[in-house]
């Protein structure tokens, strides 16, 4: 009966001739476990659409109604609740996904001939999967977000000569207002996601005309004289139908992702949403979500004078150097062993982003508003003079960015014990005259004042401690 | 066995020799038809791509929002306050306010100030007892005057003009000011 009905669909369709030989193309033997994160990234897109839609169905785009739409998915349905935390992780999961794509075939050097547009149209989509990530952050709407929205506009105002021209397209007007949210919607659920399938459908494609790459071998160069007729003989002497010799792999492991999707949304839960959306608020730390949240750490800490320039020449530069590097690169040795530079450049990478993201988990940058004065125990018995000296300390921001003890932020140099390091003229002089990253506080400050300050500051001595 | 793939639809076609007809008319159909096509596709596609981007040169008339009469302010404090934008039309909800620093300077003189770092935007505090303005996001300091004290930002905090009148302290709604700078109006 199924079968008849099968028949009978197939001879008007033909959608299983057209679908079988594209399943089961030979695909090189050895086409091991690193070649799985392609696939991954192409079904948590899918798991992204579909969980996408249906929060669709909840979610209010207006400006005055966002925030407590998404206070009602994540608060009073439980299974609203579960599809916003699957959306958040399955996002998470494809941005990592892209990540250990991308690692693979650059370590691989797979982008070689005749693979170059492959490579140029996965550099597109990798950055479109971090647009769909940022604009994602912004329709929380929450107080981070309106916040994030004003930090982009400012990024986008340092292009030269139409930068504030773009900051005013991201704000969608000259300053947030009630359009700023539905063009984020517009932009996250119609514009980025049609992007994304228009371009994967090509490079989708590239992978049935070009075949997957082989696994490299040390001596064995790409020479695109010959490359697609040994490739060719290659897979009839010894290939395996990518259905379901290869293809097993795929599965089992989208399966496990997906899984741990799932089990991540059900014990973590969705991300947390900052207080509502309130442009007078300044109680506000904008901070991206984790898999920008490195570059934040970068833009506090390149050299001011070079803000402008890294802003809008980074992230082109990283651009043009992935999309334009298989046309410089396109033939030669493929395995890692032999592309030393390629192994150092990843590794390089690798520490500097994960440096980067552990600074800015920490923030030493940031001023510690909340620092508590310091308590006796701290300051000591001291003269009245320096301990009139630690209540300005306090009062004065000092303590903000200096630390004593346990007490105040990482901004600038810890003074526990600076009455070692600086005589009072010393002292004296940093405090009035400030620094690259101290303000000058001669003016603020009266010489009676700065006196008590110094006077404090030099009973910061590892005697001190000893003596409590 | 040729290079190209065939249509075997169109083979019965394209047998036999064309004649030089032929082909110029497969020429002028093809190319019309492009051509109309692109001509369709412009028609509704540049007033559309027009309409979406239109924020990036549109700009509402500025307008005075009043603060409030000037004996609530006294003289040297700076205040958060805050007022509605220009051309929100009531429907942008908590989105359509912005927030400003004010301080009251004399009998009838104010200066305000943006809230908006002028390194990447994050709203900065004013610290009291110290005088300055200081920025969460990336550790930048202002002197109470705006002027930048210390850290990344490029340019001082920008001000909004103020006046007073009719004893009340007034604000010009004012475009976001980007990276210190108040953006031209368009």
């Amino acid at each position: 009966m199924f079968r008849r009905l099968g028949n009978w669909l197939e001879e008007r369709t033909g959608i299983a001739a057209l679908i079988r030989p594209v399943a089961e193309h030979l695909v090189p033997r050895g086409s091991t476990w690193l070649y799985v994160f392609g696939s991954a990234t192409l079904f948590a897109f899918i798991l992204q659409v579909i969980t996408g839609i249906a929060l669709s169905f909840t979610y209010i785009p207006s400006t005055s109604q966002a925030y407590q739409s998404l206070k009602f998915i994540t608060e009073n349905s439980a299974l609203d609740h579960f599809l916003r935390s699957v959306h958040y992780f399955g996002a998470s999961a494809m941005i990592l996904m892209v990540g250990l794509h991308m690692l693979r075939t650059f370590l691989f050097a797979s982008y070689k001939y005749p693979r170059e547009a492959s490579w140029m149209s996965g550099t597109v989509l990798l950055f479109l999967t971090v647009a769909m990530g940022f604009t994602g952050q912004i329709l929380r709407w929450d107080q981070t977000a309106i916040w994030s929205v004003i930090v982009g506009a400012q990024q986008a105002s340092y292009v030269p000569l139409i930068g504030p021209a773009l900051a005013h397209f991201l704000l969608a007007g000259e300053t947030l207002g009630g359009q700023t949210l539905s063009q984020f919607f517009a932009l996250h659920v119609f514009v980025f996601p049609i992007l994304i399938i228009m371009l994967l459908a090509p490079h989708l494609w590239m992978v049935i005309r070009n075949g997957i790459s082989e696994p490299p071998k040390p001596g064995n160069p790409v020479n695109s004289k010959t490359y697609v007729q040994d490739y060719h003989a290659m897979l009839q002497r010894d290939g395996v139908p990518f259905w379901p010799d290869a293809a097993w792999r795929d599965v089992l492991f989208a399966v496990v992702m997906i899984v741990v999707i799932v089990g991540l949304a059900i014990s973590v839960g969705p991300p947390h949403l900052a207080g509502a959306p309130n442009p007078t608020d300044l109680v506000a730390t904008p901070k991206p979500d984790w898999y920008l949240l490195w570059y934040f750490g970068v833009l506090a800490l390149i050299p001011h004078l070079l803000t402008p320039y890294v802003i809008v020449g980074g992230p082109l530069l990283v651009f043009l150097v992935l999309f334009l590097m298989p046309l410089w690169a396109r033939q030669g040795e493929r395995h890692p062993l032999r592309r030393p530079w390629a192994i150092g450049i990843v590794s390089i990478v690798i520490v500097a982003i994960a440096s980067f993201w552990w600074l800015a988990t920490w923030e030493p940058w940031s001023p510690r508003y909340d620092a508590p004065p310091l308590p006796t125990k701290v300051v000591g018995s001291v003269s009245d003079k320096a301990l009139a000296g630690a209540k300005l300390f306090h009062d004065q921001g000092c303590e903000q960015c200096h630390r004593i003890g346990n007490y105040g932020g990482f901004r600038g140099p810890n003074l526990t014990y600076v009455g070692n390091r600086l005589t009072g003229i010393e002292m004296t002089w940093r405090i009035a005259n400030g620094g690259y990253n101290m303000p000058a506080f001669g003016s603020q400050l009266s010489s009676q004042q700065i006196d008590q300050l110094v006077a404090f500051l030099q009973t910061r001595t590892p005697k001190l401690s000893e003596g409590q | 066995m040729t290079d190209k793939p065939t249509n075997p639809m169109a083979e019965g076609e394209a047998s036999g020799t064309p004649s030089s007809d032929d082909l110029s008319r497969r020429r002028f159909l093809g190319r019309t038809s492009l051509g109309l096509g692109a001509f369709a596709a412009l028609l509704v596609g540049i007033p559309t791509l027009l309409d979406v981007i239109k924020p990036m040169w549109r700009s509402h008339p500025r307008v005075w929002r009043t603060l409030g009469p000037v004996d609530n302010y006294k003289t040297g404090q700076t205040v958060e306050v805050s007022f509605e934008n220009a051309g929100t039309d009531g429907w942008g909800g908590a989105a359509a306010k912005t927030a400003a620093y004010l301080r009251r300077d004399g009998q009838t003189s104010f200066t305000a100030f943006t809230v908006n770092c002028s390194h990447l935007g994050c709203p900065v505090h004013w610290e009291q007892s110290a005088d300055m303005f200081v920025c969460p996001c990336h550790g930048g300091v202002y002197y109470a005057n705006g002027d930048v004290a210390a850290g990344p930002p490029p340019r001082p905090l920008a001000r909004y003009p103020v006046r007073v009148q009719n004893g009340n302290v007034e604000i010009l709604t004012t475009p976001l000011p980007l990276n210190g700078r108040v953006p031209k109006q368009g």
